[in-house]
Order: structure tokens, then sequence, then C-alpha cells
């Protein structure tokens, strides 16, 4: 993992100083809420409803167990002793007070973390791969280029207050683990055709009222061009970006009306002054950020443990688990772990201050202390020797940890809706909780096979909804909540948007809608391999359209 | 308004010009990019400097040559989160080498200072009198940086290369 040197935390505490400052200015009145609210953006600090919310970065989703220490004793001491783990990979607090936030930002920065850049019109926290470092078959280790790109677009004095926010994600693989096509920049690792490694750059993808796929602009770009080829794109938009509408202010919004090729032109231009100019990064700069993400001391194992095959005969529970929530590792003898903070009838990416303190503890005894957050708002653990499952599993079992559904029904990605936030049309949580609730049969869900529902409770698209294979949209008709059903969507390598299914259902009725989809699926499917998604490809919307309005 | 260069409040030897007002012969001026191309015959036989207003949609190259010209250009906060004069201050500086006075007014706050200054403006007309009196101790809350831009502030990726140098003989 990165360690801040005395750059990394001197500039963290300094903020922390300045914003102390701000806030007490704020608290004795010298300014109103109106210009305290530009200063509270900049460090992830929101009103919501009921109270502020704050947003703490976890940089590409990568945190030791010591931070993750850190995250429970403020869920403790400054919440009501939970966390909510976000879509962005990030964590987000309900009720911290105000006057308090000073100090939970101090206690942030003892153990290398920040507020920075989780809100405003910024470049956001930047995001990546869950399995960066450990996945079989990736190009390179996209935390390396995640953590160069932290620090460069760190209180960046040009791009502080683009038309709108501005986010960067990264992979390392073919399999896409961080939708990179549906973010501002999409940075995909790969190797051109003599083995030179570098980047696919695609841009203008998002979600929101408009929800469209990154276009690729740059097939192959060198690796020493990265930061000049990147303050290419965030200067062109800063300039041209629209700001007389939030809703078309997003990169894609100008990238759609100048269209990709005078786009990519533009660009290019702005890039041949640039290149090789000193936002190009030393190489030794490059050499020492990398070190930091050098492999931990495997041992030399081989695969197939006899401890995980005698284990999973044994107890089908277990057997169960390994088959939703553990994945390939690169390193023979290891695998990667994932832990759901999805439980059945729970709030999605909830976790209390004494699972976060567990996962601590298990990371430390099975994963060399290393924990990573999804962008599904699950966690992972990347490294546990194969021989070690069982007992892990054990581990998680008696903390509530080890529901095996990663991936399926029950892994619900909701946002935090009407209950919290104040842009929200419609509950997000209890939808996801009843629906979860109908699928609480593990074993249904398996038969089931892969799925992913999303709910958002506005068109702000928080819960990602466009890219569920079953999306809810919620909406207010006449002073009441409604949900619309898209069907089809995918976040993965594969992106596409999702499609709307017919009129919206009502909050009573849309779990009961949601079961009827998956139904239609499981008697039209060809058999138990054709994904919900693959064969809502082959057979469109209309058995599903069928079944839903058939009745009314 | 207030006027801070080079970090104290000075007296402000310009004067902003509007469109169709009258210009004084023998002071310093600053007018509009319309009302230069309209009038440049004239105003490049007055007999004291002038400066350029800019919109914050125009890039520098479109005063040509003419940029060498001007002893200010302003560039305009509309509102603080409209952050295209950032990008106009750095194309100034880093593009166009123009070494004459680089202005920033209209909502000019306090909290956006280091970054205005990061991106080589060194003029600044700030409308709150405590914003401008607490310019050095603002400016000087962040003592990192960590990409380099228009001013003569060392990023740490080039820090840190000089300390392992340093370490290394």
């Amino acid at each position: 993992m990165y360690r801040y040197d005395e750059f990394d935390h001197t500039v963290v505490r300094e903020r922390v100083v300045q914003f102390r400052e701000q806030v007490g200015r704020r608290l004795a009145g010298e300014i109103t809420e109106d210009e305290f609210k530009p200063l509270r953006l900049m460090n992830g600090l929101y009103l919501q409803l009921h109270a502020y919310m704050l947003r703490v970065a976890i940089p590409y989703g990568t945190l030791s167990s010591r931070q993750m220490r850190t995250l429970a004793h403020i869920a403790r001491a400054y919440d009501k002793g939970y966390g909510h783990f976000t879509t962005r990979q990030n964590i987000q607090y309900n009720w911290p007070k105000l006057v308090d936030v000073p100090d939970l930002l101090d206690e942030l920065a003892k153990v290398e973390m920040h507020a920075l850049q989780t809100s405003g019109n910024c470049i956001r926290n930047v995001t990546a791969d869950p399995y960066a470092g450990v996945a079989a078959g990736e190009v390179e280790d996209p935390r390396i280029y995640a953590e160069i790109i932290r620090q460069w677009s760190t209180l960046h004095p040009e791009f502080t207050f683009l038309p709108r926010k501005f986010k960067i994600a990264l992979t390392g693989t073919d399999t896409d683990r961080a939708a990179v096509k549906l973010h501002d920049i999409g940075i995909a690792i790969i190797r051109d055709e003599n083995g030179a490694i570098g980047f696919r750059i695609d841009v203008g993808g998002g979600q929101g009222r408009t929800p469209i796929i990154a276009q690729t602009i740059r097939d192959f770009l060198p690796k020493q061009d990265l930061l000049p080829y990147l303050e290419a794109i965030l200067r062109v938009y800063n300039m041209l970006g629209r700001r007389d509408n939030i809703y078309k202010a997003r990169i894609k919004i100008l990238v759609q009306s100048e269209g990709l090729e005078r786009f990519t032109e533009l660009v290019e231009e702005e890039f041949t002054h640039l290149k090789g100019g000193a936002v190009e990064l030393p190489q030794a700069e490059l050499d020492r950020i990398r070190a930091y993400f050098a492999a931990p001391r495997y041992e030399t194992l081989d695969n197939g443990s006899k401890e995980l095959e005698s284990a999973r005969q044994a107890d089908e529970e277990f057997a169960a688990w390994v088959k939703t929530n553990v994945d390939t590792h690169k390193q023979p003898g290891y695998a990667i772990v994932n832990i759901s903070l999805k439980p059945v009838g729970g709030i999605p990416g909830d976790a209390s201050a004494e699972e976060m303190e567990a996962v601590a503890d298990l990371a430390d005894r099975y994963s060399f202390g290393e924990i990573r957050v999804t962008h599904e708002q699950n966690l992972t653990l990347p490294s546990v020797q194969q021989s070690e499952l069982f007992s892990l599993w054990l581990g998680l079992k008696i903390h509530g940890l080890a529901t095996a559904n990663i991936g399926h029904a029950g892994d619900i990605i909701a946002c935090p809706g009407l209950d919290y936030c104040n842009l929200a049309n419609a509950r997000s949580i209890p939808v996801a909780q009843a629906i979860s609730r109908k699928f609480e049969n593990i074993r249904r869900q398996h038969d089931i096979g892969r799925l992913t529902i999303n709910i958002s409770g506005c068109i702000n698209a928080c819960g990602h909804h466009h890219v569920g294979n079953i999306g809810l949209l919620g909406v207010e008709k006449n002073g009441e909540e409604f949900y619309q059903i898209t069907l089809g969507g995918r976040a993965d390598e594969n992106a596409e948007i999702g499609r709307i299914v017919g009129p919206a259902f009502s909050y009573d009725d849309v779990p009961g809608a949601v079961e009827t989809v998956v139904e239609t699926y499981l008697q039209q499917r060809e058999d138990n391999d054709e994904s919900f998604v693959d064969a809502y490809a082959r057979l469109g919307a209309t058995p599903f359209k069928e079944a839903l309005y058939a009745t009314r | 308004m207030p006027l801070v260069k080079n970090g104290e409040i000075t007296p402000d030897p310009w004067t902003h010009i509007a469109d169709g007002e009258d210009a004084p012969l023998d002071a310093p001026i600053i007018v509009s990019t319309d009302r230069w191309n309209a009038e440049r015959a004239s105003l490049v036989h007055r007999n004291a400097p002038i400066g350029i207003r800019l919109r914050n949609d125009q890039l520098p190259d479109e005063l040509g040559e003419d940029l060498y010209r001007f002893g200010v250009v302003a560039i305009e906060f509309p509102a603080f989160k409209d952050g295209r004069a950032y990008t106009q201050a750095r194309l100034l500086r880093e593009r166009y080498r123009f070494t004459g006075e680089v202005r920033a007014f209209g909502d000019v706050l306090r909290d956006q200072l280091l970054f205005m200054q990061r991106c080589g403006i060194d003029a600044f007309e700030i409308r709150k009198l405590a914003d401008a009196e607490a310019f050095r101790s603002t400016i000087g809350e962040i003592s990192v940086f960590f990409q380099p831009a228009a001013d003569d502030r060392r990023p740490v990726t080039a820090l840190r290369n000089r300390a392992v140098a340093s370490w290394a003989y």
C-alpha cells in the first residue's frame, strides 16, 4: 500500500487546519451558510435532510486494517455506530456535528486519510478495480496510476472549479470491475502490439439523467503521457463545458455536442503543448510510487488445497459461499475473498463499528492487513490462502458477514434515498430491504444465477440504476413514491444502459414486480448457464412486459 | 474595492473603462476586447498604459501579438464557481509568456486566492476588505503542492527527487 511521506502528511494536516478555521468563521457567524457551502463542499461535507453528512475518501478503494479501525472508531464516536460504504468506494457518515468535523478530520489524518475532493466540481476521489494487484491476467497494477492521479489532482489550482464534478476510474484487466465506461474518464492499462504498456483512454461516460457509455479518445497512450493528456482533456472541458445548466455540465454532454472527432482534435491540439512538459511524471517518482505496491510476501503454494476441498465436501453452506464470494487470485494457493455487506433485509453498504473491526482483525489474520472497497458496496480481502478460507469463513459467519450472495439477487446496490438525501424523490433503502427479503433463500439466489439489482432514489442515479440488470428509479407522482423499472443494464466491460420496461410501480408493488421479472427469466432461460442479462439480450423486453402488465 | 498586489493592499493605478464610457488620455485604463477592436487605431496612440479585459470564454490567442502591448490582462470570475479564468491565467503565463500583470476581478474570494496565484494571477480586486487583509495568511495556509502550475513553487515530485539525489551522493 501507498504510505504518506512528509509532503503527503503536511498537506492533509494543513488542509484540516484550514478547514478548522473555515468552520470557526461559520460558527462565529462571520460567514453565512450560503458562503460556507462551497467551503464545506471542498471537504466532503454535505447538508442533508436531517444533519450534515461527511464523505471520507478511500482512494481507489484500498484500506489498511489500521485505517478500517479508525473508520470504526469514527462511526462510534461521531456517528450512531455505523458507516455507509458508497458506490464510489468511499465511506459516508450521516450524523456528524459541524463543530466536531475538524477533530474527526484530525483523526483521519493520523491514519493517512482525508475528505478532500469527495464533493464539489473538482476531480473526485479516483476509483479502481478492487482486485488491483491480485487479479489474474492483470497488465499492471492500476493502483500505481490511481495514486499518481490522486496526487496530481490534489488541490489542483486550475481544475477545482470545473463546470461539474469529474470522476476517473482505472482498470488493469480485460474484465472491468471499475465501470470505466461509465466515468468522465476511464483508463484501461493495456499492451500495444509490441508489448509496451500504456493506456486506453475513454471519455464522456456517465449516468445521471443522461446516461452515456464512454467513447475511446485514445486507443493507446504511452505511459509517460498520462498526466499531460489528462491535463489536456480537463483544460478543454474547463474552457468549453457548459456552465448554464447543471444537468448539461458534465463532460459527456460536451463530447456529445462537439462530437467525438472534434473533441479529440481539441484535446490532441492542447496535448501537443503539454506533452513533455513539467507535468510529466519523472521516472524516479513513478518508480517510488510503484515500489509501494509491490506484492506482499506470498508463500510458495499450489492451487487446490486439500483443506479447502474437504471443507467444501463437508459443509454445503461453506461451499455455496466459496462459489459466489471467492475469486481466482494470480498467485497459486491464494484466493480473493469478497465480503457481502448485503445481509438479508439489511441496508446495502452499511457496516457497524463492530463489523468494521471484525473485518480489520480478519484482514490482519488472513490477508496481509489489506482491505478493498468495491463499487458494489462490498468489501474484499485481496489475498487469502486457499487452505485458510474455511477458518476465515467461520470468522466472518460469527459476525454475520458470510452472506453468499456476491453478484446475485441479494447483492443490491442502493443510494441512501429519501431516508437521508434531500435530492431524492423516493426511498431506496426500504425497497432494497423488501427485495432482499423476497430473495432471502440463498439456494434460490444461486439458482437464479448472476443478477444485479440497482436502486436510485432519484434521477441523479447514485444507485447506478441505469446499469443494473434490473434497475429501479424512484420518481414522484402526485406526492407518492413510484419506481420505474429498467432492464438489461450492465456496468462491466460490455457496459449497457438499461431500458425502461413500462409504466412505474408503486412503493408497495415494486418488490413483487421485481420478482415477476425474475420469474419470467427463470421460465424463459435456455438453461441454467444463460444469465439474466444474456437472456434479456436474446428475448428483448416483450415477455417481461407481458408478465408485468398482463393483469393491469 | 481593495487591490492586492505583491501581497499588499495597494492603490490601484488602473481604471476599468466600460464600453461607451469616455477614456481619459493620460491615465492607465483597462478596456474590453470589443472596445479595443473597435478603437484600436486611436487607443494605440495614447500616451498612457493600456490594459485589456477578457471575457471568460475568450482565449488569449484572440489578441495575437497585441497581447504584448498590454500592461494588464484582467480576467473575470463572474461567480466563484466559474473556473475558466484559471485556465486563461495559466495559458497567459505558460503558453504566451505574458509577463505583465494578470489581474482577477469579479467574485474573488479569500478561499480561492491561492489557486489564483498558482495559476499566475498576481493582482487581485477583492470585494471584501477583510478578505484582502487576510491575503498573506490565507496564501500561506498550504505549503505543499502536488502539481506544477504557473507559479515558481516547486511541486513535490521535484522536491522528492532532489531529496533522493542528495541522499544518494
